[in-house]
This record gives structure tokens, sequence and C-alpha cells, in this order.
């Protein structure tokens, strides 16, 4: 099956390289690698990858710089025509900059910088990223982050509560996060952001430490969409 | 003309930068500290006939995110 995805680097991104090696891995075609400067993306993609990292040195503040980049501007207007895009880490700090998703992610309440692999609980398994899990399923996925700690006034956390948009909850406390958000999904679901490194546990090891094989289902559920589709 | 543009978290949201800076200035020996929060100082130096919504949308669109920060804007000489 034809898969087409692009993954955009900012200055100081990290993980898209990792991003287009899972990507590859799930689906057997390479990604397309896009420049934050460029205007456009690519035709026909079924879904943009937002990469972990520390773009632009974090400046002002994680993500706001990228988000005023100028393929922002062409992320945004694809995703307002539903092109599936999946924000990770410094990923989903851009997508709340950018307003496409709701909230902010502060500083880790506990000041340090959070690198180890946690529990999550599949809190919704109907979206085109969680599909393949099942609901209240718990997930093991690496995080690394030191502004993780999602932040929402306490109406929106309830919208989101009650729209099914929280993707991922903490199974425990990880930095601070609003009732342990880890990942949040727009209204229609296309548009998912989470703190935790899918792209870091795509193949089983036998060392925990590599981090496993539990985000590779949420590719192959991004796959298994388009197949459905 | 120059700006100064104060960036302030909203109330309510947690400052892990301030309650640590807090607990150093305590450790330091000063008491009667009841918080600390930390902002940012943004300073402009802009066109005189800039005119006051413009700086406001400076503010809303990049200096300060409003889901989580409030910001004032002063304008005049530097202080």
């Amino acid at each position: 099956m034809a898969f087409r995805a692009a993954v955009i680097t900012f200055p100081g991104s990290n993980c898209d390289r990792d991003m287009a090696q899972a990507l590859e891995a799930v689906s057997g075609q390479p990604a397309v690698r896009v420049w934050h400067g460029d205007a456009d993306l690519p035709d026909r993609l079924d879904l943009i990858a937002l990469p972990g990292g520390f773009s632009y040195g974090d400046y002002l503040r994680s993500g706001a710089m990228a988000a005023t980049s100028p393929i922002m501007r062409a992320v945004i207007a694809a995703a307002g025509r539903g092109v599936p895009v999946l924000g990770v880490c410094n990923g989903f700090q851009v997508l709340t900059e950018a307003r496409l998703l709701p909230g902010a992610l502060l500083r880790n309440a506990g000041q340090r910088f959070v690198c180890r692999t946690v529990g999550l609980t599949v809190e919704n398994s109907a979206s085109l990223f969680t599909a393949g899990y099942a609901a209240g399923e718990t997930i093991r996925i690496p995080v690394a982050h030191h502004d993780g700690n999602y932040y929402a006034d306490a109406d929106t956390l309830d919208r989101l509560e009650g729209e099914g948009r929280v993707a991922f909850r903490y199974t425990e406390a990880c930095n601070g996060s609003a009732r342990d958000i880890a990942g949040v999904l727009s209204d229609n679901g296309r548009v998912l952001g989470m703190m935790p490194h899918p792209e870091r546990a795509i193949e089983p090891s036998a060392v925990p430490a590599l981090g496993g094989a539990d985000g590779r289902k949420l590719f192959e559920n991004i796959l298994a969409s388009l197949a459905s589709a | 003309m120059q700006v100064r543009v104060l960036v302030r978290l909203k109330p309510g949201v947690l400052d892990p930068q301030g309650r640590a800076v807090h607990h150093a200035l305590e450790g330091l020996g000063f008491a009667g500290v009841e918080d600390v929060r930390i902002g940012r100082l943004i300073e402009l130096d802009v066109a005189d006939d800039t005119d006051h919504d413009t700086i406001k949308a400076m503010c809303e669109k990049l200096l300060a995110n409003t889901v989580i920060e409030s910001f004032t804007i002063e304008t005049g000489a530097a202080g």
C-alpha cells in the first residue's frame, strides 16, 4: 500500500531521523523529509510528523519559534483539510504553540529533565492513531523532556475528557501534567500530540532500556486507518 | 520608541522555577518570602508610529502564550 509521510525538521530537531526511520520500518516506504523554511508540503500526504528535539534552542518558549516557521502555515492548512498530524515531544509543544491543539506544555513540576520509559494508559482507542490498542491497555513508551507538564484550564480539561480527546495518560505522575495527561487529540481526532516517543519503541529488544515495541502499533494504526478508509 | 513587554505566568499556573528560587532564598536565610513568580521582560525598539494594537498583536501571536501567560505593555523612555 502506498504510504506517504512527511517528517518536518526544524533547526534543533533531533528525533527527525528516528521518526523517519520508524515510519519507514513500519510502512516499508521512505518518509519525505521537509525543512522548516519550506513554504509548501509535498502533495498527497497520509501523515505529517513533527519530531522531538529542541527547535530554536527552546528560545522564548518550547515550540514557540517553530510554530511561526513558514512550513507551519502549510501544516495548519493541511490539518484543516484533515491530513493526520502527529507531534511527538517538541512536536507536541509546536502543535500547542500553533494552536492546533489546546493547552500548553510547562516546565516539569519537579524542575528536572525526565528521561525514562513510562507506563501509559490508552484512554481513547478509537482514533486513527490508537485504534489498534485496547481501551485501558497499558503500554510502555520512553519519555525524554524538560517541558512536558501539560496545562490547560479546568474547563478545557473537562471538555477534552468529555470528548474523549485524552489519548494517553501516564500510569503514574511523570512531570506534573494536569490529570496525568500524556497525549491529546484535536476535536476531529486527526491531530495527536504526545510527549512520549513512540518512534523510540518500534522493535522488541532484550534490553528494556532500548524502548520495547509498544510504539510500533501507533504507526501500524495509522497505516491500518488508511487501508480501511 | 522603547517598549517593554512584561510576560507573566497567569495566577494558578504552577511556576516550578519560582518555587525552586523561593526555596533557594529560604536556604540563604532570607525569611518572610511569601512567594516567588518568574516572568520575562522583553524590550523592543520599534518605530515611533507603531500603534498599541500592533504591539498587542505581537504579544498575542508570539511574545506571550495567552493559554498560560498574561502580558503588560509599557511604552515610553527606557527606565
